[in-house]
């Protein structure tokens, strides 16, 4: 029997504003000394109250209008209630039913469209610490502003899910909102996993949702493992079980951490210490305006105005420093007369340290490599057919398919030539020579 | 001349003309509270020590010119009121040891006012409560006498005031909580509109009805403390931006031509002296150039209903973070009345009951807020009795678990449309326990409620009775 998966995500994103979500507490815990970012509201302090980081919300507005959701005038937050440790509230203060952005989408590189379902502002939890016996919390973490982006189960394999995240990283780094540092936990994903047998409408009646992912790599093998997982089971006629299971690295499995057969009521209200926002449509077309150029668009401007390829762009558009770099370095290579495409290739190709070299300073560089290459045509063509003739045995192999050999014949062209000459080129030029 | 008996404008005088000092006027109040707080049981904390320490500091100010609203004046503070370094109970042994690192804005305002802080007033456990029968600290007595009810939540403060214990209190009110004890005690009581002074750092029982404020001997200590507690607050989003007033400055404008509204259903089921002595109010109103209308008003009992249902769910999740992890001790410490409460609450708020309770709630909450909206078309203000009953017998809430919202069912209205309103004294009953009468106004109408309850007050004599505690 044929199954398709149907994986679903929810990435929360915490934000790098300087101050906690509801109180004045810097949002800045890594690696701080425990509790010591700490004030009545961040702890739950009988009477203490929260008030919303403005620019919080206006971040997590920008990562909607980036996912091309649309925007409310009306939105409100609401109560979580659950108990746990490390929530010192006995709730978390989050959004239900009327979240800042809705229906949104991710279009893949292979053109597929990801729907997101929401996008919506809450609170981060401390964080609990085992140490033997004990069981310790630090509340740092306690408040600090976090982006849930939730998409509509629209995957169907674990590449393209990758690709989502690569983007969506991509994009709250664009929007300089987030370091999103997996390692960090900045970024934190929940795919949720089913397969649905081939032909079968609608949802599959289970939902298995995997936690303690810290890396892009460990989604997709997480993923892959939980299809074949499941798989098994379903071929042996067996639903697998409604739960919640945790990426375990040194095996290499998913292992079952939480039933969720029953769904965990969280009684949720709209919380009463904060008044419901509502938006002016003005306020939200300054907010578009402020939209810096997305990875997508560049990458597409990239290859228009500089006439690279596909490859080359996405590669520069990676991270914005970079892309800014490239840009910069362009602008000066006007005056010596390097265009885009060589520097596209130079960055590429050679990978020079952007954050040490200044873009005048690769100028420099090109143009050095370009003045090395600079040699008569002909006194080339003597150099290679001297070269050619020392080393029969090496031509020979080349011509029966050993290809590897092309570089030890590069480096008796370099090493008889008088000048430096350039590895990439002496290789296109013995190429057609020996074709 | 018993100082500890001084309205705050008359210490404030006294103080100015230096007939007296802020230790003195702490000290008569103090010598007060050992006196007679054995069988009141106003108090849950007396901070003697510090409290002549501010005072000291007080008369110091006062002897360089400060002017500062408050200064050297003693008030209480009902305990579910943060105050640095002074612990802070909310009448819970699950908050028993708990020293708050903070001042709730209330206290801080105050304090910046120059008050002396006398101590921390006993209530009803979380406030939950109509009697102070529910705090584990013991009972609070009613001074007209011991053997009835202060009333509550805040009946420690109604209790301070109208022994003497204080010259003011500070109570909060979610649905009664400051007028209606301050109706059984015979004193003044202002429940501002919600979101008028800041909740921040008070212990949270209702959070969309919670609202602070004075209680009084006279309509004018009210609104000198009103002034200094009005504001938005920035660590409270709740507080409104509308500008405050000064509250003192306009209590003897001309108030004829200003129209009552009384309502019908409002005197269903209210002792018959009660309805009495609000009925002999129209004549002193009249005299004052007011006229009386009646007004149809939805019928209270609806508001007791969406009252009952928002509060418990509200409730249920501010007690959450009770949980003895990081101060307090641990759920078990939990009274009778809070563990009911929290269990409504959570059913109110479970999925598949939401939308037949909470949110029917808030719908009808609703339509409560335009029918006043509608009336205060027709009229300037409203008054009714506070309560139904004067000060009810020691045991009166014993296994009655809907205690509070029946003795509180004609503040209930007012208090979840978010309106202001105050208590006077508006007689006596045969068995000489005081009855109050309400004047509730329109959103942020502070001025307006306090100038006819002023004007009303000096037409009366029940503010100058004074009490013989008899014990």
């Amino acid at each position: 029997m044929n199954f398709t998966p149907v994986i679903g995500l929810e990435v929360h994103v915490e934000l790098k504003t300087n101050s906690k979500m509801f109180c004045r507490c810097t949002a800045d815990y890594f690696g701080k000394e425990p509790n010591s970012h700490t004030c009545p509201v961040c702890l739950g302090l009988p009477g203490a109250l929260p008030v919303p980081n403005k620019l919080a919300i206006e971040w997590c507005i920008m990562i909607g209008i980036a996912l091309d959701c649309k925007i409310p005038l009306f939105s409100k937050f609401d109560r979580k209630n659950y108990f746990y440790p490390d929530l010192p509230k006995g709730y978390q203060i989050s959004q239900y039913d009327q979240p800042f952005c809705v229906d949104g989408s991710i279009t893949l590189s292979n053109g597929k469209k990801i729907g997101i379902t929401r996008v919506h502002m809450e609170e981060d939890t401390g964080k609990l610490m085992h140490s033997g016996d004990d069981s310790l919390i630090d509340f740092n973490r306690s408040g600090v502003p976090l982006v849930e982006i939730v998409t509509e189960p629209d995957f169907d394999n674990a590449k393209d899910v990758k690709e989502y995240l690569q983007k969506l990283q991509q994009i709250v780094r664009y929007l300089d909102v987030s370091n999103a540092d997996m390692e960090k936990g900045n970024m934190r994903l929940e795919p949720n996993i089913s397969l649905k047998k081939d032909g079968e409408m609608g949802l599959p009646n289970y939902k298995v949702e995997v936690k303690n992912i810290n890396s892009f790599r460990f989604v997709e093998k997480a993923i892959d493992f939980e299809i074949t997982r499941q798989k098994e089971l379903l071929e042996e006629r067996e639903t697998p079980k409604q739960e919640t299971r945790g990426w375990h690295e040194a095996k290499q499995k998913t292992v079952s951490q939480r039933s969720k057969e029953e769904a965990q009521d969280y009684r949720y209200f709209p919380e009463p210490d904060i008044p419901p926002l509502r938006f002016e449509e003005s306020y939200i077309s300054t907010l578009r305006s402020k939209m810096p150029e997305l990875p997508d668009e560049k990458m597409n401007r990239f290859q228009k105005e500089f006439n690279l390829s596909l490859y080359d762009s996405e590669l520069l558009i990676r991270d914005k420093e970079s892309a800014d770099y490239f840009e910069k370095t362009v602008e000066d290579g006007k005056k010596f007369d390097i265009n885009p495409k060589q520097i596209a290739n130079f960055i590429i190709n050679k990978k020079p340290n952007l954050s040490e070299v200044l873009p005048a300073e690769l100028i420099q560089q090109i143009t050095a490599s370009r003045q090395t290459s600079h040699i008569d045509e002909s006194e080339l063509d003597e150099i290679i057919k001297s070269v050619f003739e020392n080393n029969q045995k090496a031509v020979e192999d080349f011509k029966n398919g050993k290809e590897s050999v092309i570089m030890f014949l590069v480096g008796q062209v370099m090493r008889t030539s008088p000048v430096k000459l350039d590895a990439q080129m002496v290789k296109e030029k013995l190429k057609n020579a020996l074709l | 001349m018993n100082l500890n008996q001084l309205t705050i404008t008359e210490a404030k005088k006294g103080l100015k003309k230096k007939k007296f000092s802020s230790v003195d006027l702490t000290n008569a109040c103090l010598e007060q509270i050992k006196k007679y707080d054995k069988h009141i049981n106003a108090y849950i904390s007396v901070t003697e020590e510090k409290s002549l320490k501010q005072a000291e500091k007080a008369d110091q100010k006062l002897a360089q010119g400060d002017n500062s609203p408050l200064l050297g004046i003693p008030l209480s503070i009902k305990d579910n009121f943060s105050t640095r370094g002074v612990r802070t109970t909310a009448s819970s042994k699950v908050l028993d040891e708990y020293i708050p690192p903070y001042n709730a804005t209330v206290v801080s305002r105050l304090l910046d006012a120059g008050m002396v802080m006398l101590g921390k007033t006993n209530m009803d456990a979380w406030a939950h409560g109509s009697s102070t029968e529910t705090s584990d600290f013991g009972t609070t007595k009613n001074p007209w006498n011991i053997n009835h009810l202060p009333g509550g939540s805040s009946g420690g403060a109604a209790a301070s005031v109208a022994s003497y214990e204080t010259i003011a209190a500070i109570g909060s009110e979610t649905a009664g909580s400051i007028r209606q004890p301050a109706s059984w005690c015979g004193v003044v009581g202002l429940k501002p509109t919600y979101g008028r002074v800041s909740r921040y750092g008070v212990i949270a029982m209702a959070s969309s009805l919670d609202s602070p404020g004075p209680i009084t001997r006279t309509v004018e200590d009210s609104a000198l403390i009103l002034e200094v507690l009005a504001g938005k607050d920035e660590n409270d989003a709740t507080t409104s931006e509308k500008t405050t007033a000064t509250y003192s400055k306009n209590l003897n404008k001309d108030i004829s031509g200003i129209t009552i509204g009384i309502s019908d259903d409002y005197f269903q089921g209210v002792d018959e002296e009660v309805k009495q002595a609000i009925m002999d109010t129209y004549k002193p109103f009249e005299k004052l150039g007011a006229k009386i209308k009646k007004i149809k008003l939805f019928d209270p009992k609806y508001a007791i209903a969406v009252y009952t249902i928002l509060q418990r769910s509200e409730v249920s999740s501010n007690l959450a973070r009770y949980d003895g992890i990081r101060y307090g001790h641990d759920r078990s410490f939990f009274g009778d009345e809070a563990k009911r409460r929290i269990m409504l609450g959570t059913y109110t708020l479970s999925s598949g009951y939401y939308d037949a309770y909470y949110k029917k709630a808030q719908q009808v909450r609703t339509l409560i807020i335009k029918d006043f909206e509608k009336s205060f078309g027709e009229v300037d203000i409203i008054i009714a009795p506070t309560s139904p009953t004067t000060a009810l017998p020691v045991g009166a809430s014993k296994d009655q678990s809907m205690f509070g919202e029946l003795a509180d069912m004609l503040v209930e209205p007012s208090s979840i449309a978010g309106l202001p309103g105050i208590n006077v004294p508006a007689g006596f009953s045969k068995n000489r326990l005081p009855i109050g009468m309400q004047i509730i106004g329109p959103q942020f109408s502070e001025e307006l409620i306090l100038n006819i309850a002023h004007k009303y007050e000096q037409e009366t004599p029940w503010h100058t009775t004074k009490l013989d505690i008899n014990l």
